[in-house]
């Protein structure tokens, strides 16, 4: 033994996981994929959500999806897996029912974001990049989600989960571990990471009515205006 | 002069399903829609032209000189693409406005469309946002049962589609030519120009890409007129917008007001500074615009405010940081977000980021070499102005105006670490544990 | 850094701005990038990403300038990329040699590039041609400001069988990715990840290949790709280059090719902006150790008691003279396609002043009377400024395109036409059975056409001055094709140009390798051009009827008739018949082969001399344009020093005729002087002896539609192992309505039956877009070559499910 092994640092990258084959893509989702591509002017438009549905259907960016988008769109599999690994959004690993994102950017990463992702990395036993070992959880800090008057924040599935604690955070992750119902502070019951995928991919579940119309601190603008009697201009006393 | 706080398109937000087509008709909305179609679509250029909009997405280049550029005699079909993409660190407005009120977006995309003759609109959203995404879906379906989209619109002759679209994580695609790539299906990395997306943008047609709040600001200045919009703001940033305060600040929120408020009065509306702390620095608009301090508090924040004390209105995103906060901390944790979204297709932004994390990771930790201050600008120097698109500039911008104003702060990372001089667990709104390596 | 600049390709636009460099002042033509501008000046502007030939990408950021002046008066406040920057009327332009800035903005640029470079040069197979080793060595820093840890890859990993690639390497320049999708149109590599992570990827089950892959080697400005073949085979600096030109294709690519110790290492795509660009295939870079193996001839061979042995120079001559003398005129000459023009003369002059017969012809390979005649009135006595060159092709308003797959069969061709859609719009129609994957990235127009129905095909499509024809060597079997495209390009005022498949082919009918051809375009059967040449040779005069063709030369020696052959190089499975060509060598009283490997041919003769492998000896190959092409000797202490031509001359000498000629340049001198002929160009005459078309549909059942492909069972491609791996799959095609008929399925296996009972499997492809009614099948795949089964394009055959015959 030489002892001066070669270590790389990324050995993982460039590739969807060619480990795991398994698929659920059918002819329905084949379907839905061409259904996604008709939508546009021009069929390759459609990539990005056909591999929101292809993670909806197989939990990750799956061969078999790369393999079904190419064809689809007849472009190359290389092509389809430069796009594939270009987006954060798109797992080459299975995601966990939930996927639970901290916000680490710096302004949340400051206001505690730093000790959220410690907190729940420690509750859920993974890192980011992780998925539990019975497939509830996965973890990923994620970057600024444009809610940093909210902060700091966690995304479940997507959803904001608006100011939080280190306490919330665990009765949130209680919670969803438990099967019980869980509402996002400015959107809907949580569903599933998967579920979440299809809406992204174009095909609506119905729950655009679910949750307020907006949180307070995007009010507090317009109600100080309110309380204070101020306005924007009339039309009529602006007019040259 | 007009009031401090002007809510506009924020008027709406708080009430009842506002989301909902029902509410916003109820209160007035697509009303913009008739008085854009008795007008030809150059009159509704000039009109936008005569407000002096300029574009929210942070360049604020003036929107209705935008549309003018599109060329008419181009067969190609054109293209509205609104950039709803929002992750610049700090910015939260665009967001809070589509989901409280995404009809005021698709009402102004109708009269841009019709202004620059395009029937096919796209709304490029990030896709890290699903009720959003869910919101916008089901605003532009109600848009078309209500028939304001679709063929015909509202018996005028006029057709317009509009396709949401959801992105997949990857900030540099809020940067419009990248968007475009990554519209077309493609990896998000920016295009040369020329040509200019005006030229060959979407599908190599004449494109228009806007920020959702200017968009979302055009059936306002439709129904109001040019001269009710211009009577707000300053003499070259006129308008209403929406500042977004966020950070140490006692009640953290939206503002919409008149371009040209300044910090200080913002401050002052959210309580000020948490309490029993003080203003350390901040960002006018976003963490690629060059932070502040105390000292420019009375600076009016519009275009040529910021850009008079060296930085930039940006995207109005005021993130405010208190005494508590290491700015070597906070700085290398925005490089590392440049590292994280940098499309890696030119040298100096790919390399360079990564260079600076590891540099700045050392002066964090308190072993940075003495001269290594002037080295990490020299590094900046070398990225800055040199790279493909904006985003490297924005990436250096925070390092060099941290150090700027925070000089021995940086050389301190000579001997000490950041974590010893402002231990982090301060600045959380929340107790963080002893031992917590947060 | 090696600067490149096109010459020819700016300066041909007439409208040209005036522009300042450094202080120097200069007229550019409109649309100039800043970069070339500068290099018109001799500033040579560091670059990565920029390639003149594909399109600009700005990425490297290594050839950044300062403008200081725009032309309106107003400078850029940041720093420019050079390779994107077009200039304007009245822009000054400061690059690093000027400019503080431009200069620390490079040297900045290099520095980040060298951030995560490995430092292992001395290993690496660019060290010592590489464009970063020497920007860092002229312009770098002694030492790194760079101490943290660098980006590092599992290495290396394969794009292709025969492709590798260092990640760590890459510069990230994109040059790869873009050629292989501008260019070639094989996007199967791709940038993949992002940010620092970003790198070329391929999808795992779905190799680089591609035809061209290996123009990605050579662009690559680092060691980052490299080729399994040349890997640690030797350091730039231990190689000597030779200009060459390509043997494997009609093309006529510039080739440069290195050598060290007596033995080719490597080939490279040669710059010729005429023909190839700076491009070429896969086949013409790697397949050049086809000559290495035990296989080799390298002394003479002499049949005693019915087994060939080792002969004495003397010896074979002796032996080979009295066979010959005994046949005297009754000889055939068969010269295969892959000589040099030089060599091909030899024959041509040997089988008439010496032997005394016209019996001589190049096509190995199904021909016809109908090509005879074509080749004799339309092709022979062109000049390079009489026909279509690859230029001619970008300036086409369409092209079409009659039995011929210009990505198997030429493909520089092809890459021509490419660039002629994607830049100038050309439109490309195809008279063929299916969208060849070729067809398909020319974005060819599809004329559906069954084997052999070319004529008929071509009558319903438009042609006018603008538009040129390009038909195939195959068309010589599709019965009245050759005809229909002359007389329909007549009518229409549009070009046509003949494109044969082998390097040697066009010289070939040049230098009259034909039987009713002599040199230069004169006909058998012109008096007046037969004494022309008799004049020239100092030969009283020359058999003046046509001679026997290929096939014509190869029943006649079966039946008897002639006595003796002399044989080149060639293939019986590449006849349109293998069993005749070997029945007929086996018959012939006497055969002489002229060979560098033991083949079918030298396995039958009776006299086996050895030639030169190409890099041993020069010449000239005249390419599909009639454009001269040089090759020029690369490896000096041969194994074999002589040519065709040498040893034809040793046998005339023997025989007591000289030949007249003995070396390349005599040879090439002879020819030049003969000149083309000026006198009436040929008429068809008579009807020539030889090979009728067959008739289709001899029997009720599945039209046979085929052509070789690139990457094959060509014994060139010997010993090429990675090579060829990246061919594609033999399959068979067939249409789903034919494949209903045949009760055939897509993935399954077809089972082909000629009428002569012979049968072969092939995995089949039931492709929508196939014509009905037929099948395809390679001509040439490895271990299933048509020539064994006596199949043409246009026979029947019948299908059956896999297996079963
Ligand atoms: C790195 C980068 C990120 C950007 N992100 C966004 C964004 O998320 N949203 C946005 O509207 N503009 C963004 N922009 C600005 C856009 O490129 C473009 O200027 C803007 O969308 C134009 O719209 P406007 O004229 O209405 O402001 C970004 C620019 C850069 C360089
Ligand atoms: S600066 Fe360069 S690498 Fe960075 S995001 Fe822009 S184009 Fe990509
Ligand atoms: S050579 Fe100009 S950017 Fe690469």
């Amino acid at each position: 033994m030489s002892g001066h092994e070669f270590k790389s640092f990324f050995p993982d990258s460039g590739e969807v996981d060619m480990a795991d084959t398994s698929t659920n893509i059918d002819e329905t989702t084949i379907a839905e994929l061409r259904e996604l591509a008709a939508r546009y002017p021009q069929p390759r438009s459609a990539l990005l959500p056909m591999l929101h549905l292809v993670q909806s259907v197989d939990g990750r960016v799956s061969p078999a999806g790369i393999e079904a988008c190419a064809d689809v769109l007849g472009i190359t599999t290389a092509q389809v897996s430069g796009v594939a690994t270009f987006y954060t959004m798109y797992r080459r690993r299975p995601a966990g029912k939930h996927h639970v994102g901290v916000c680490t950017t710096a302004l949340c990463a400051v206001m505690g974001g730093d000790a959220l992702l410690e907190r729940v990395e420690h509750k859920l036993g993974i890192g980011p990049d992780e998925t539990t070992a019975d497939g509830t959880f996965s973890l990923e800090r994620i970057e600024c989600n444009a809610a940093c008057d909210f902060a700091p924040v966690m995304m479940v599935n997507w959803e904001f989960m608006d100011n939080m604690t280190p306490e919330k955070a665990e009765k949130l992750i209680d919670d969803l571990a438990d099967g019980k119902d869980v509402a996002s502070t400015r959107g809907a019951t949580i569903t599933s990471w998967r579920e979440a995928e299809r809406v992204l991919a174009g095909f609506p579940d119905g729950r655009a009515d679910e949750g307020p119309s907006a949180g307070e601190a995007s009010l507090l603008g317009k109600s100080i205006a309110d309380a204070k009697g101020w306005a924007a201009p009339k039309p009529e006393e602006t007019a040259l | 002069m007009t009031d401090l706080l002007t809510p506009v398109l924020s008027a709406n937000w708080g009430t009842a399903k506002s989301w909902d087509i029902g509410a916003y008709a109820a209160g007035g909305g697509y009303a913009a829609l008739d008085k854009a179609f008795a007008m030809t679509p150059d009159q509704v250029t000039e009109l936008v032209k005569d407000a002096g909009l300029r574009g929210r997405g942070g360049a604020g280049f003036p929107t209705g000189m935008k549309w003018s550029f599109v060329p008419k005699d181009n067969p190609n079909p054109k293209y509205l693409v609104v950039n709803a993409d929002e992750s610049e660190p700090g910015t939260c407005k665009d967001i809070p406005l589509l989901l409280a009120s995404p009809h005021t977006l698709v009402e102004g995309m109708i009269i841009a469309s019709y202004a620059i003759g395009c029937h096919t609109a796209f709304v490029y959203i990030r896709g890290e946002v699903l009720h959003v995404v869910r919101r916008l879906r089901n605003a532009v379906e109600q848009a078309y049962a209500a028939g304001h989209l679709g063929k015909d619109i509202h018996g005028s002759g006029y057709d317009l589609d509009i396709i949401v679209h959801a992105g997949a994580g990857a900030y540099i695609c809020g940067e419009e030519t990248a968007l475009l790539d990554s519209l077309e299906g493609r990896r998000g990395q920016p295009r040369l120009r020329p040509p200019f997306p005006a030229v060959a943008g979407l599908y190599a047609s004449p494109t228009v890409i806007n920020n959702v709040e200017s968009i979302a600001t055009v059936p306002s200045i439709v129904v109001n007129g040019s001269s009710w919009f211009s009577a707000m703001g300053t003499e070259k940033s006129k308008g209403m917008t929406i500042y977004s305060l966020s950070g140490h600040v006692t009640r953290p929120g939206q503002f919409e007001a008149p371009l040209g408020v300044t910090l200080r009065e913002l401050l002052e509306l959210s309580g000020g500074i948490r309490d029993g702390h003080q203003l350390k620095f901040w960002t006018p608009g976003g963490s690629s615009t060059p932070i502040l301090t105390g000292e420019h508090l009375d600076v009016p924040l519009d275009y040529e405010g910021m850009a008079g004390v060296g930085s930039m209105l940006g995207t109005k995103a005021l993130q405010v940081f208190d005494e508590t906060v290491s700015v070597v901390r906070t700085t290398l944790r925005w490089v590392e977000f440049y590292k994280h979204e940098s499309c890696g297709k030119c040298t100096p932004c790919r390399e360079g980021s990564w260079w600076l994390v590891q540099l700045l990771k050392q002066f964090e930790d308190g072993v940075a070499a003495p001269g290594d201050v002037d080295k990490l600008l020299d590094i900046c120097d070398n990225i800055g102005g040199k790279s493909f698109c904006a985003l490297a500039d924005g990436a250096v911008a925070c390092v060099t105006s941290a150090v700027r104003h925070f000089r021995p702060e940086f050389e301190a990372g000579y001997h000490t670490p950041a974590r010893e001089l402002f231990p982090y667990g301060r600045s959380a709104l929340f107790e963080v544990p002893e031992g917590s390596h947060a | 850094m090696s600067v490149v600049t096109k010459p020819g390709e700016a300066l041909a636009q007439v409208d040209t701005i005036a522009v300042t460099i450094d202080g120097i002042e200069v007229q550019v033509p409109k649309g100039t990038l800043a970069i070339r501008a500068a290099e018109m000046v001799g500033i040579a502007i560091p670059r990565f990403c920029d390639h003149p030939l594909l399109d600009p990408v700005g990425a490297c950021r290594q050839c950044l300038v300062e403008v200081p002046d725009m032309g309106n008066g107003r400078g850029m406040p940041k720093p420019q990329a050079s390779c994107t920057l077009e200039c304007a009327p009245g822009m000054k332009i400061n690059t690093q040699v000027t400019s503080p800035v431009a200069e620390k903005a490079q040297a900045g640029m290099l520095e980040f590039l060298l951030v995560n470079h490995p430092l292992d040069c001395p290993i690496c197979d660019k060290g010592g041609e590489c464009p970063l080793q020497n920007q860092a060595l002229s312009n770098g820093n002694g030492e790194s400001r760079y101490e943290g840890v660098k980006r590092t890859f599992p290495k290396p990993v394969p794009v292709s069988a025969q492709v590798l690639l260092d990640r760590e390497r890459c510069v990230l320049c994109a040059r790869c990715t873009r050629f292989s999708e501008q260019i070639s149109g094989d996007p199967f590599i791709a940038l993949v990840e992002r940010g620092a992570l970003q790198q070329v990827g391929k999808y795992a089950e779905h190799p680089y290949n591609s035809y061209f892959s290996g123009n990605v080697i050579q662009i690559c400005p680092v060691g980052a790709l490299t080729s399994v073949s040349y890997r640690f085979q030797s350091r730039p600096f231990d190689l000597v280059s030779t200009d060459s030109t390509c043997e494997h294709c009609a093309g006529g690519c510039a080739l440069r090719v290195d050598h060290r110790h007596f033995q080719v290492k490597r080939r490279l795509a040669g710059a010729n902006p005429a023909v190839n660009e700076e491009w070429n295939c896969d086949k013409g870079r790697f397949a050049f150790v086809s000559g290495r193996g035990e296989d080799r001839v390298t002394r003479p061979l002499v049949r005693r008691d019915g087994v060939l042995k080792v002969a004495s120079w003397p010896e074979a001559i002796d032996a080979a003279v009295a066979g010959l003398r005994a046949a005297g005129s009754s000889a055939g000459v068969l010269t295969g396609g892959r000589l040099t023009v030089e060599n091909a003369y030899g024959y041509s002059k040997f089988a008439r002043a010496v032997l005394g017969t016209n019996n001589i012809d190049f096509r190995s390979r199904p021909a016809s009377a109908e090509e005879t005649i074509f080749l004799t009135t339309q092709v022979a006595g062109r000049g390079l400024g009489d026909g279509v060159t690859y230029a001619d092709l970008e300036a086409a308003k369409r092209v079409v395109l009659v039995c011929l797959e210009p990505e198997e069969e030429a493909a520089a061709i092809f890459l021509r036409l490419r660039k002629a859609v994607r830049k100038h719009k050309v439109q490309v129609v195809t008279l063929a059975p299916y969208a060849s994957n070729g067809s398909v990235k020319l974005n060819a127009t599809v004329v559906p056409t069954g084997p052999g129905d070319e004529a008929a095909a071509l009558a319903g499509v438009e042609l006018d001055a603008d538009t040129l024809v390009l038909v195939g060597e195959r068309a010589a079997t599709s019965p009245g094709t050759l005809a229909a495209v002359v007389a329909k390009a007549e009518s229409a005022g549009a070009r046509f140009a003949w494109v044969p498949r082998r390097a040697g082919d066009r010289g070939a009918v040049e230098v009259g390798c034909l039987p009713t051809l002599l040199p230069g375009g004169r006909a058998v059967h012109d008096a007046a051009a037969r004494v022309d040449v008799a004049a020239a040779w100092g030969v009283e005069t020359l058999p003046s009827e046509p001679g026997l063709d290929a096939t014509g030369i190869l029943s006649a020696a079966e039946s008897g008739e002639l006595q003796a052959l002399v044989v080149g190089g060639l293939e019986p499975r590449d006849f349109a018949s293998a069993q005749q060509v070997r029945d007929a060598l086996e018959s012939a009283g006497f055969v002489v082969s002229l060979e560098s490997r033991l083949s079918e041919v030298t396995e039958r003769a009776d006299v086996v001399f050895p030639v030169a492998l190409i890099e041993e000896h020069a010449g000239t190959f005249w390419n599909w344009e009639h454009r001269p092409g040089v090759v020029n000797t690369v490896i000096r202490q041969a194994n074999t020093p002589m040519t065709d031509l040498r040893v034809l001359a040793a046998l005339a000498d023997a025989m007591g005729t000289s030949l007249g000629v003995r070396t390349v340049d005599q040879a090439a001198t002879e020819f030049a002087e003969l000149g083309s002929w000026e006198g009436p160009r040929p008429v068809p005459a008579g009807k020539p002896n030889g090979a009728k078309p067959r008739a289709n549909g001899r029997s009720a059942g599945f039209r046979v539609a085929t052509w070789r492909q690139l990457l094959d069972g060509g014994r060139g491609m010997d010993g090429e192992a990675a090579l060829a791996e990246t061919a594609k799959p033999a399959v068979a095609r067939v249409s789903p309505a034919t494949a209903a008929k045949a009760g055939l399925a897509h993935g399954g296996e077809v089972t082909v039956v000629t009428d002569a009972g012979g049968f072969f499997t092939l995995p089949l492809e039931v492709a929508e877009d196939m014509v009905d009614g037929a099948v395809w099948v390679p001509t040439n795949a490895p271990g299933v070559s048509l020539g064994e089964f006596g199949v043409l394009a246009g026979d029947t055959v019948q299908l059956n499910l896999g297996g079963v015959a």
